[in-house]
């Protein structure tokens, strides 16, 4: 079953409104209006166990039930689905935007009159262009047959649909460093709480999910709780879009039941590691995901069982190191991002992340010192979660503790020999 | 006047659309760029008077992002990906080729003015690595002895 990505054509057009349409499309939209309370919603969804797609996996009916509902709460409410698609190693949403955008809009549409939102905004960053047309084209005409606008299928409620395009920043993919984004200011964070169901754009009440979760909405609504938790092959309910790439034989991105382990994606799918070279360790889902080795291949790639390996499902876009990459150069590769995508709005994040690149620039030039990897370490940890404002430093901090712990060797012998001893292997 | 007077209407326009006239500092700042190629001082003044932000505010914003630029750029701008899975697949030798035949360095801009080369994060086609953009343009599974052929369509 690929209720996500059966429809997209393979000649690599968008899926056009007729298509959709004659495939089911729009019909969950009206299923929910005509038959269905925006609460009846809400609960349909947390009964599917559907978790965010976009890194958290936190609980997406859970979420909406956060908005506050009757007739004293505050209005306007927005819905914003975040298609910032910008953690490296990460391409899933791209698919989903350029090969049907109606999916998305009508899930945005659903989640939208759940949360009785009169405005939703897609949150799409600039680099995407292809989908931007598609988006720009699909919410024409979405209009212009009535689900979008005034009054919709007769029900009384209105929604006024938007294409904000980003200009490259990976704070702006960060939850309220995009709400001040779509507000014209800096995409600084803001302190949690008041969160964004209660206190979100304008002060208003605010959903924020990404487009890979609001994709499967319709299908939620259309098939049921019970058909959605089939799907999964674990402990996590749906189908997800899982990716590779590094030097694998064929790097792709396929849509597999939540759950498939991380050597079915990589040998399987992938076709395993690229002629005359051997898996050390992959990145589960993109850059602020811990490390995992060669050894724990056989990882069901859900949320929970992610975690207890030690490392997050995060996108579930996984990046493959090979053992002709030097692992303290993909480090620095990543660190490097990290701290140049820093906000500068709090301390530790601001210089920790500087410091970090900086040390790993001297290491992988060989003008590194022992005591620098023990630095590394303790810059690490004094990244966890609680000492900065948002998720971005936390997360810089994951591959780099990880890949102490598992390529330690590299780190010192870099120190030892005062050089990278992969620079001549991959010269070669 | 820095902007025209269907550019003063088009961000006023925008402006009056959105829910605060702040939200609209983005697409008026790309508005500005589309035409310039850059955002110039005087222009970037304008569009912070029609907004009701101090030029402080509107600058802030604008070299918060890496696609806004408030300083002149070539005729076309390279982005590079330089990202995790673009850097497993050999980024730097495609950049340094594409260095040398576009003759812009690294975050500049080439003495004939035709090309700015720039480094961008992941541009979310890793199973393509390594990815560039010009323009508004995608290159997939570049490579540094290609990098050529692909600027020859940009005179």
């Amino acid at each position: 079953m690929k209720p996500l990505t059966g429809l997209i054509p393979r000649s690599g057009d968008a899926l056009p409104l007729a298509d959709y349409a004659a495939a089911g499309g729009y019909q969950a939209v009206r299923k929910a209006l005509g038959e269905m309370t925006p609460s009846e919603i809400i609960q349909v969804v947390k009964d599917s166990g559907l978790r965010g797609r976009g890194g958290a996996g936190f609980g997406t009916g859970l979420k909406w039930s956060f908005v506050p509902a009757g007739p004293d709460a505050p209005r306007p409410r927005h819905l914003v689905a975040n298609a910032d698609e910008m953690e490296p190693g990460t391409f899933k949403d791209r698919l989903l935007l350029e090969g049907n955008p109606h999916q998305l809009l009508e899930g945005m549409i659903l989640a939208s009159y759940a949360i009785q939102a009169e405005h939703a905004w897609i949150f799409l960053r600039w680099e995407y262009r292809l989908a931007a047309r598609r988006l720009r084209a699909a919410i024409a005409e979405a209009a212009a047959a009535g689900w979008l606008g005034r009054d919709i299928l007769g029900s009384g409620w209105s929604l006024d649909l938007r294409l904000h395009v980003s200009a490259g920043r990976y704070m702006c993919g960060e939850e309220t460093g995009l709400l001040n984004a779509l507000e014209g200011r800096r995409a600084t964070p803001r302190a949690k709480p008041p969160f964004p169901q209660a206190s979100g754009l304008w002060g208003r009440p605010t959903v924020v999910q990404n487009v890979e979760t609001l994709c499967n909405i319709p299908h939620i609504v259309a098939r049921g709780p019970a058909w959605f938790r089939s799907l999964g092959r674990g402990a996590d309910a749906g189908t997800k879009l899982y990716g590779a790439s590094g030097k694998v034989r064929r790097p792709g991105l396929w849509e597999l039941p939540m759950g498939v382990t991380a050597r079915e994606v990589i040998e399987g799918h992938a076709g395993g590691m690229r002629e005359g070279l051997r898996l050390r360790g992959f990145l589960p889902g993109g850059a602020s995901t811990d490390f995992l080795s060669a050894g724990q291949l056989d990882v069901a790639m859900e949320f929970d069982a992610v975690a207890l390996a030690g490392s997050r499902l995060g996108t579930g876009t996984i990046v493959a190191l090979d053992d002709r990459t030097c692992p303290v150069g993909m480090v620095l590769n990543l660190e490097t991002f990290f701290a140049q995508e820093s906000c500068g709005w709090c301390t530790p994040c601001r210089e920790g992340l500087r410091w970090a690149a900086d040390l790993l620039s001297a290491l992988e030039s060989g003008h590194g010192r022992p005591e620098d990897v023990e630095t590394l370490a303790e810059l690490a940890a004094s990244l966890a979660p609680g000492s900065t404002y948002c998720a971005l430093a936390p997360g810089a901090a994951e591959p780099l503790q990880s890949a102490l712990l598992l390529f330690g060797d590299d780190f010192r012998r870099h120190v030892t020999d005062g050089r990278c001893p992969y620079s001549l292997r991959a010269a070669a | 006047m820095s902007l025209t007077k269907e550019e003063r209407q088009a961000i006023a326009q925008e402006a009056a659309r959105m829910p605060s006239p702040r939200a609209a500092c983005l697409d008026a700042l790309r508005l500005v760029q589309e035409r310039r190629g850059h955002v110039p001082d005087d222009a970037l003044r304008e569009v912070a008077s029609i907004l009701g932000m101090s030029e402080a505010e509107l600058d802030a914003v604008a070299t918060f992002y890496n696609l806004i630029f408030r300083r002149p750029v070539g005729r076309h701008v390279v982005l590079v990906c330089e990202s995790v899975s673009c850097w497993i697949m050999g980024c730097e030798r495609l950049r340094e080729a594409l260095s040398r035949a576009s003759g812009a360095p690294r975050g500049g801009t080439s003495p004939d003015g035709r090309f700015t080369l720039l480094p961008i994060q992941c541009l979310g086609d890793c199973d393509h690595a390594p990815a560039l953009m010009v323009d508004e343009d995608l290159h997939r599974e570049a490579t540094p002895e290609g990098a050529a052929s692909i600027l020859a369509r940009y005179p």
